[in-house]
Formats: C-alpha cells, structure tokens, sequence
C-alpha cells in the first residue's frame, strides 16, 4: 500500500503508523459528558467500505494525515493534512451509527 | 547411454555430463536437465511414496505444479524438504533423497495402509482420534497421545535441525510494467512495453524463458518455437530499459501493485559464485502488471491414476521435446479434448510408440484423426481408462466403452499393454495472481475453466492486464497477439503496425469434453499430494461438508504444499456433482499467497539474527572497558552490574546499593527520554499533558509529572525541566520515550493545532549521569565549576548550569535513589569525558558505578514506580500519585478517570512486600490469603518486582494487591506453583526507606 503523503510524495506503507479512526471527536477537555467521552475513546466505525482514518508518517516527515481509505480494497481515495481540518472533514459517523 | 534418453533433440547440453545422487545411487544426467528429467532419462519411475497411504508416485508433471515428486536436497549440513524434482536443475556434487518412506523408497513398511482403504478416509483424523468421551485420553486427549505416531507414519519430508549458512537478498525494485511469464504471450508484451521505452522487468519462474515454446514443438516466424523464445529473449538482453528475471517465481500480489517474488540464484550451482546470494527477494512495485502465467494441465479422476508412469501428456511431450527424455517406449493416452493429440504425435516424433489414444468423445474431428494416424496410434472414441496395473512402475491400463453423457461404462474391459500412460483432462488458467488481487474468477463452460474477469472489474489498486492462456486462450498465436496488446497497453502506447510473427501450429478445438472423473472401482485420486480421492470428496458431502471452503479442510484438498494447483478444479468438479450443482454455483476458493513455496532465509534476508538496531549510550564503551555486565533494555544498551571477580550479580548490586547510600554511586541515564518542548503556548500545553501543573513551575526548576491515557490509566511519568519561559526539558521513562513522542505530537497535529508549541526528541543530544549518596554534592564541588552546588544556589528541583572539566554541563538536584542526588547533563559528544571527570572527582569520597540492579533495587526501596507497575492496567490512585491529579484543570484522562470502575474497591493497588522467611521472591508470582500449595487458587495480586534490600537487610518486593492499601500491617502468602515457591510474607507501604524523604532533601 503506497500513502501519498502531501510534504514526501508516495511512500509505502511501513513508514506509516496507524493512529486510529478518524472520525473520533474529542469533547472539548472540560466536558463532563461522560458518554461523549466514551464515544470518543471506545467507539470505531468498522466500515466496509470508504473509512476516514489518521496516519502519522511517523518514518518521514511525522505528519498527521486524514487518509480515506477503502477497507475493502485498500483503495485510498484522498490525502490531507489532519493539522486543523478534523472539524471539516465531512464524517462518516453519522450515516454509520444511527 | 541412458535407457530413456533419445539420440538427439531438447534443449540439453549432451556434451556436458553431471553426476548426482539419488537415495545413495549415483546417476549422471546433462547440463539443462532437471532431476526429474535426468532420473526419468536414467529409467527411474519411482520418486516417492504418497502423504496418507505410502502409495508408490513418480512423477506427474514437468513443472512448479509437481504434487508426487518431491524430494529433500542436502547440501552441506542443511536439507531442504518438499522440493519438487520438476524444480531441481542438476549440478555436479547434487545429493537428493526421496521423502516419506521408511526403510527405504521401494519397501515401506506403511504402504499397507492402502489395504485399509475405509480407514483412511476423508476426516479419518477428525473422527478417529477425538477420544472417548471420558477417562483419561477423553477427547483431545486422545489425539494429543496418537498425533505423534501419526505425524511420523503420514507426511514430506523431515526439515533439518542444521543453522542455514547460506546468505539471503532482499531487493526493491520499480519499473513501469512487470511481465510475469515468459512464455510466447510474456515475451511479446515485454518487447512491445520496452519498444515504448518503458522500464520493463520479466519474471520467469524456470531457468528458461519461452515457456511451452520450448516444448511445442510448433514454428514461429519460420523457425521452432524454442530457437523463436531463445532468440526474443536474447533482443530483450539488449535493451537498456529490460530486467530479465530467470528462475524467479512471482509469488504474491498485493495492494498497489506490489509484488514479491523468489529468485533462486544459485540452487542450480554447485558452489554460489562470490558475492551471490541463495535466493533474492523481490519486491516489484510495478505501474502495471502484464500477467502471462498460461495455464496447467489438469489429469483426470480414474482408478490408479497415481500409478508411476502415469503423467500428465504435456509434461511428456516437454520431457520429450526439452529434455530429450522419453518418459515410457509404449504409450498410451487418456484425454477429453484436443491437446493430447498433439503430445501424441510430439512422442511419436522423439521416437515412442503411441499404443493407444483414449478419449472420453464419441466424436472425433478429421484433424484428430489425421494427428492419430501420423501418430500411428490406434484410438478409442468414446473409451475411457478404468484401471492401471503394474507395481512401482505401469505395466498396461484397462479401457471400458464409456458414454459421457451419463457416465456409464459398458461392455468388457480391453487391456492394453504400456510402460506410460499420458492423462489430459483440460487446461486450468494459472489464475492465482489475479485472484490474489481481487479478481473474482469466472467459469466459462466452453473452456471448462475458471477465467480471470474483464479488466473493467477489478479492484482499483490492483492493475494487471492478462494475456495468453491465462486468459483462455491457449492457442500459440492467439498468446502472440493478446500478448503484443498486453504490453502495449500496459505501456501507454497505441497500435503497432509490424505484422506478428506466424505460427505453424497442429490444429485442435480447446474447449474439452466436460468429464472429469470415472467412476469405477478402485482409488481415484483428486489431490495426489494429500492423497484425497473422489470417494473421500463424496464422503464429505454426505457428512454435510457443502461448501467448498469446509470440504477443503474436511479432506485438506488443495491444502498440500503445491496448493492444489493441479486439483482444484476436478475437485470442485466432483464436489458439484455431488451437490447436484453447477460448478459455478458452488464457487472455487480465493488463492492466497504465496504462489509456491518461499524461502524463509529469503523473507528474512539479511536481517536474520537480532533484528533490532542497538542503540547504545554515549557511555557504553566506557562501561564495557570498566568491567560491566551489559543488558538490554528495549533497544538500549545498559550496565547491569559492574561485577567484581567472584562476585554474584546479587553480592554484585548489594554492594553497589550499599555504597550508594553509604558515601555515593553513579549511574548512566542517558537512556532517558528527553524531548524538548518549546514555544509560547508550551506551559499550556504541559497543563493539558500531565496531570499536575506546570506553567506555576519557575525557571531554573524541574518537577515530577504524571501524564494519562485519554481512558484514564496511568500512562508515564517524568521530570521536566523549566529552562526558560518557553522552553522546557520534558524526561519520560526510557521505555516509553517513543510512545510520549507521539502522544505529543498527536495531540499539537490534530487535536489542539491552535497552540503554538514545537516538540523535538533530543534523547541522543544529551548524556546524562546521576549522582547521588551523602558525598554526592561534595564530589560534584569538587568538580563543577562556574556555579556552586550548595542548598542555596541547587535546592531540591532546582537546576544549574555549570561546567565540569571544561565542558557545560546542566545539573538537576532530583533523586530516584533516594539519596541526595543530581542528574548531570552534558552534549552526548562530551559523555564520556564528563563521566571520567566525575569518576576522578569521585574517587576521594568512595564513589562507586552502579547498574540497572542497584538503580532498581534502590527504587524498590523507595516504592517508586516504572513500567512494571504502570501496566497500561493501573490508575493514579491505584498507584497512590493521586496527590498528583490537579483539580483546577482539565488535563488528558480527568474526565475518564473517576469512572465507576476505575475508583471501586476491590482494584489492584501498590504495595510492599516483606519475605517473611528470608527467601527471595519472584517477579510474577500470586499473592494468596490462604496457602494450598496443591491447588493454587483466589489469587489476590502479583509482584511486580523484588530485590534483596541492602537497607531494609532483607527480601522485598513492590507488588499490585486487590484492595492493598487496607492490607498494609497484614500477612499473605506468595504461590508460585511454576517456580514451587510459597512462603508467607507482610503486606507493607510502597515507601518501605525513608518514607519522609529526610535523605533526598538533605
Ligand atoms: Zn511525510
């Protein structure tokens, strides 16, 4: 699997880490919404399909990148820095939980 | 001369003798000869003895597909099993020996498991030996008493005990079209990609390119097909932009058209040239893929049809026309469609009688019978093979009048005597790499084959284009055109106007007749290699194994280590009509990497032994020159003890501990994390990181922090270093240092990209040295200048810069020994020279080195906490820092922290231990309140570490105990049953030296 990472160009996947679901949304730190908390911690969208995703190219320039990523085909459809833009980034969540 | 090999033809060097062993016999073949070739040319017929029922095999194919022949090579000390001999070029010295026999190949004493035909049936290990259901061998129990003898009695080969000498590759590679298969199909696309000017590469797995060009026996271009391969393969040599790949087997295809591939440098050569690996592992990151892999023979399900000398007909004819090898004098052919015919004739050529043509057909076309006629072969239409006779090698088969329609056999049995009997039931494209892609094969009943789909199917990030057999078209010249389009395509380019080369081939319908198995009595073997017969299929499905993915485990069909290359589909076959389904309807099973068999040493390459850099301290030859005993502590590299003669590494860390806290010791820290955090929002940003504050903190001042995970367990913890307003020294324990890192750098990237804070991990700029006992502030003035190091100028937590020998240095008054202590940092380029000035200034008060023991020894002692109780498991409070949880400030992990469960009782919580009987404890062992040294149970914690106490003068440990804090001043037992150590012991505080901390403030 190649990342295109927007600083490097395209680099293979092994100087990628995993940094988890990208649709989390962090409460904001003084929250005492103890379910939002827990949404944010425990639960991951498991989709087939298109999945919003962090990645740190933690081998190269260690940028967070917001990665699209088809599970199924491990086609990965879009590339951006995650620096600033998790509040726009249009999200899964939503269709994914009801 | 050899019994089988023919006056002249093939592409052997006659002229070139090599001599190899087979069993112990000695035997001679010639330059270009594969050990089946050569042992078929010096009349062997019997090549081993089959997995379950020690059946006699020969050899069934020619190819990478081999299910029979497998055989052990043995060079040096080191064998190498379940090598097909199809596979195997001979050299000088080579030393192979057959596989699965005992005594020896020709009696084995566990052929008589054949008698027991029901015995050995599909599942017979599943249902036999699960046991009876109660009593001592209940259940698996029972399989776990009889799977020894019988992992000896079925099986391959036996794997050598021998270290592997031999050296591996690994090797990237990036080129704009990877052809896989060289073949007519894989040598056009190659030439038309590299005419474009792309970067072409051009894998073939044999060490030949042109694939059955080699072996048609057909004219291309007005010349054989051989001298045509040999000579496009030789244009591709010229061209700058092709990497030819000979004896290389592309074996998987993953994401992004990434692929692996095996080349077996020099398993072909007596002795690797110098600098030559065993095996190169590939690793092809290809725009696009041309796949050409053709396609394999598939034989026919008859009884007997794993008797030696029964083969499949276009092994023969390569046997024959490539090697110059006649695989039998009398021959006899058993076919459902065209393609044999032409092997008929190609053995007629190299001089065999063709005794008999059998084709399933009732009907057969003028062109097959003009092939038949030149092949003076007398044929039997609507006829089928129901038996074969003969022992380790065939002496005639029997042949029934056979209706296709219904599968009934009819009137008496005709024998007909001959030494070889070719099988032919259809060709199977070699699909795996596509299917290995993505691709969902589809079944094309013409052809009676699953085809790879349409390029407009498959997935995104797999992009191939097939050519030639692969795709179904198995005539000669529809791979030359397919193949010319495949490259072209694969290259960007457009049409091409140069005509394509002309073939002169024999004529022939490829869509076969669809039968593949014939009912009669006797064993019908589906997969040769786990000798899984068609009753053994059936049996499955009346057990209710219907789909096609339990009946291969049921049975282990296609599960051996050629993978079913060659009996997938009649497989799948007899198991639809058993089903009463249409082959497609029950689907065939995705093939999954790897193709054939890969080398471990080349997957490991050259990062065999320890795989993990070292990573060692500024210090470290200091260390190793002054006596020390290293160990290794994640990738570092850290003194364990500095042993003196006769010492035990207990009496070793004793001493040094007691010396420590009786004048003073010094211990490598470099290893600590160290990352600087800068800028002006970087208080702010320890205040949301740890758990206490440290924007209140003041310059030239370091404190203690804790930080959590977002779930509210403790995480890691450290000091930190105020150097300046915006720059601060942030330390993590040495494990952790990675993960804090990151951790960090998440939270600036992503969730928090407003503040204005940089992180850099300096952990290898500074070396680091504590200094700590009562003489450890007199040794450091006797040495540091340009600062003083008195309670005024260095409290607790406050930080100098100063100079030691010349050289600046950052001092830190803070302990983790409990002694007063410092922790000197200097420019990792100057370590060792500020160690050997402390050592020097040291030397006067008693100073002593000390190692990862003591320093953990002296923690215990303080019941600070590492790693080994910050398991990821425990919270703040669990490990009583909850004195460090801010309550003015969010920080990461208070909201998750006060969850129910992590603040009810009953939580594992940080304790000392005392050995009440003077014996040493064990790291891991189970904390009880009752002893029952014979039933070990209701374990109430575990130690997390333990030392002998050189201050306390006794065995202690620190230990996670339910509800501890409430059990200080109580007694409980350890048990621990792996190690047979109970012994009582008393429940203590954590701070088991020094509680108040008289010694650190000084
Ligand atoms: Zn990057």
């Amino acid at each position: 699997m190649l990342i295109t990472c927007p600083y490097c160009g395209p680099r293979d996947v092994i100087e990628f880490t995993y940094q988890g679901d990208g649709n989390r949304e962090r409460p904001q730190s003084a929250s005492q919404d103890l379910d939002a908390w827990n949404a944010y911690v425990y639960d991951r969208l498991n989709p087939a399909g298109d999945h919003n995703e962090i990645w740190q190219h933690s081998g190269g320039c260690r940028a967070h990148l917001r990665v699209v990523r088809n599970t199924l085909t491990h086609e990965i459809s879009s590339v951006a820095f995650a620096r600033g833009d998790h509040k726009s980034v249009a999200r899964h969540k939503t269709e994914g939980k009801s | 001369m050899s019994p089988r090999r023919t006056d002249s033809g093939g592409r052997i060097d006659r002229l070139r003798t090599i001599r190899f062993t087979f069993d112990g016999a000695p035997y001679t073949g010639h330059a270009g000869d594969t050990l089946a070739s050569a042992l078929l040319a010096n009349g062997v017929t019997l090549f081993g003895r089959s997995f379950k029922y020690h059946r006699p095999r020969g050899v069934l194919t020619s190819g990478v597909e081999e299910p029979n022949a497998l055989v052990t090579v043995l060079r040096d000390e080191v064998r190498e099993p379940n090598i097909a001999a199809t596979m195997v070029e001979i050299y000088d010295g080579l030393t192979a020996v057959s596989q699965n026999r005992f005594p020896s190949l020709a009696w084995d004493v566990s052929a008589a498991n054949q008698l027991g035909g029901r015995l050995l049936s599909a599942g017979f290990y599943y249902k036999t030996f699960m046991g009876p259901a109660i009593g001592p061998l209940k259940s698996t129990r029972f399989w776990m008493f009889c799977e020894h003898f019988i992992r000896r009695a079925a099986g391959l080969g036996r794997a050598g005990t021998a270290a592997d000498t031999a050296r591996y590759e690994r090797m990237n590679a990036f080129c704009d079209v990877l052809v896989v298969g060289s073949g007519p199909a894989g040598l056009m696309a190659a030439r038309a990609a590299a005419d474009q000017g792309a970067r072409v590469i051009l894998s073939e797995l044999e060490p030949r390119f042109g694939g059955s060009a080699n072996w048609s026996g057909e004219t291309i271009d007005g010349m054989p097909g051989a001298d045509w391969a040999a000579r496009a393969a030789g244009a591709l040599e010229g061209y700058d932009n092709v990497r030819l790949l000979p004896r290389t087997t592309v074996w998987g295809y993953y994401d992004g058209n990434v692929l692996a591939a095996l080349e077996r440098v020099t398993d072909h050569k007596e002795r690797p040239g110098k600098g030559e690996p065993r095996h190169r592992y590939w690793i092809i990151r290809a725009k696009s893929v041309v796949l050409a892999t053709g396609s394999f023979e598939r034989p026919l399900v008859f009884p007997g049809n794993d008797r030696p000398g029964v083969m499949l007909a276009h092994a023969a004819e390569r046997y024959a026309n490539e090697y110059g090898v006649l695989p039998g004098h009398r021959i006899a052919l058993f076919t459902n469609h065209d393609s044999a015919y032409r092997s008929a004739l190609a053995l007629k050529k190299a001089g065999a009688a063709i005794v008999a043509i059998v084709d399933v057909r009732p009907e057969l076309s003028s062109e097959m019978r003009e092939l038949a006629d030149e092949a003076e072969a007398k044929t039997f239409a609507g006829h089928a093979v129901v038996a074969t006779e003969g022992g380790k090698a065939l002496s005639g088969i029997k042949v029934q009048r056979f209706d296709m329609a219904n599968g009934a056999l009819a009137g008496d049995a005709r024998s007909i005597q001959a030494d070889c009997l070719l099988m032919s039931g259809g060709w199977s494209p070699t699909i795996h790499l596509a299917s290995q892609a993505g691709a969902k094969a589809e079944w094309n009943a013409a052809r009676q084959a699953f085809l790879p789909p349409k390029p407009t199917q498959m997935w995104p990030t797999q992009q191939w284009i097939g050519a030639g057999a692969f795709t179904g078209s198995f005539s000669t010249a529809e791979a030359i055109a397919e193949g010319r389009a495949a490259g072209l395509s694969a290259a960007g380019g457009t049409g091409t106007p140069a005509a394509l080369p002309v073939v002169e081939a024999a004529p022939g319908d490829p869509d076969p007749a669809p039968v593949f198995e014939i009912r009669a009595d006797g064993k019908s073997f589906v997969d040769f290699q786990h000798d899984v017969t068609a009753e053994d299929v059936r049996l499955a499905r009346r057990e209710g194994f219907i789909s096609v993915e339990h009946l291969k485990r049921y049975t282990t069909l296609g599960m051996a280590t050629d993978q079913g290359k060659s009996s997938n589909i009649p497989g799948l076959a007899i198991m639809a009509e058993a089903l009463g389904k249409p082959i497609p309807e029950v689907g065939t099973t995705r093939f999954r990497p790897p193709f054939s068999a890969v080398s471990i040493g080349s997957l490991a390459a050259e990062r065999f032994g320890d795989l993990r850099p070292e990573r060692l301290t500024p210090m470290h030859d200091w260390h190793v020159a002054n006596g020390a005993t290293m160990y290794s502590a994640g990738l570092w590299y850290r003194p364990m003890i500095y042993g003196l003669s006769g010492e035990t590494i207990e009496q070793a860390y004793v001493r040094e501990a007691r010396a420590t806290r009786e004048s003073a010791g010094i211990v490598d820290v470099s290893t600590l994390g160290k990352i600087a955090v800068q800028g002006p929002d970087a208080a702010e940003f320890l205040d949301r990181v740890y758990t206490n504050m440290f924007s209140t903190l003041a310059v030239g001042k370091a404190r203690y922090g804790l930080m959590l995970r977002e779930d509210g367990l403790a995480f890691d913890d450290g000091t930190t270093w105020r150097l300046a307003e915006q720059d601060f020294l942030m330390t993590t324990t040495t494990a952790n240092a990675g993960k804090v890192m990151q951790h960090l750098e998440y939270f600036l990237d992503v969730i928090w990209p407003e503040l204005k804070v940089h992180v850099t991990s300096v952990t290898d700029e500074w070396a680091g040295a504590a200094i700590g006992g009562p003489k450890a502030r007199a040794i450091l003035a006797a040495c540091v200048t340009g600062t003083a190091v008195d309670n005024a100028a260095l409290p607790f937590m406050g930080i100098v810069h100063g100079k030691i020998s010349g050289v600046p240095v950052m001092i830190c008054r803070l302990s983790f020994s409990g002694e007063m202590a410092f922790e000197v940092y200097s420019g990792a380029g100057y370590g060792t020279h500020v160690w050997e000035a402390l050592i020097e200034a040291g030397k006067p008060f008693g100073l002593v080195t000390y190692g990862l023991e003591a320093l953990g020894t002296m923690r215990i002692e303080k019941g600070h906490v590492t790693g080994a109780e910050i398991d990821g498991r425990t919270t703040a409070r669990d490990l009583h820092l909850d004195w460090m949880l801010s309550k003015k400030k969010p920080f990461i992990g208070s909201a998750m922290m006060d969850r129910e469960g992590l603040i009810a009782p009953g939580r594992l919580e940080l304790v000392g231990l005392i050995s009440l009987d003077n014996q040493p404890l064990n790291g891991g062992a189970h904390i009880v309140e009752a002893l029952d040294e014979a039933n070990p149970h209701d374990s109430i914690g575990h130690i997390t570490a333990c030392c002998y106490s050189p201050a306390l003068g006794k065995y202690i440990a620190l230990a996670l105990v339910k509800d501890g804090k409430a059990r200080r001043g109580t007694r409980a037992h350890i048990s621990d049953p792996l190690r047979n150590r109970f012994g009582p012991v008393e429940i203590v505080s954590n701070h088991f030296f020094d509680p108040d901390g008289s010694r650190m403030h000084g």
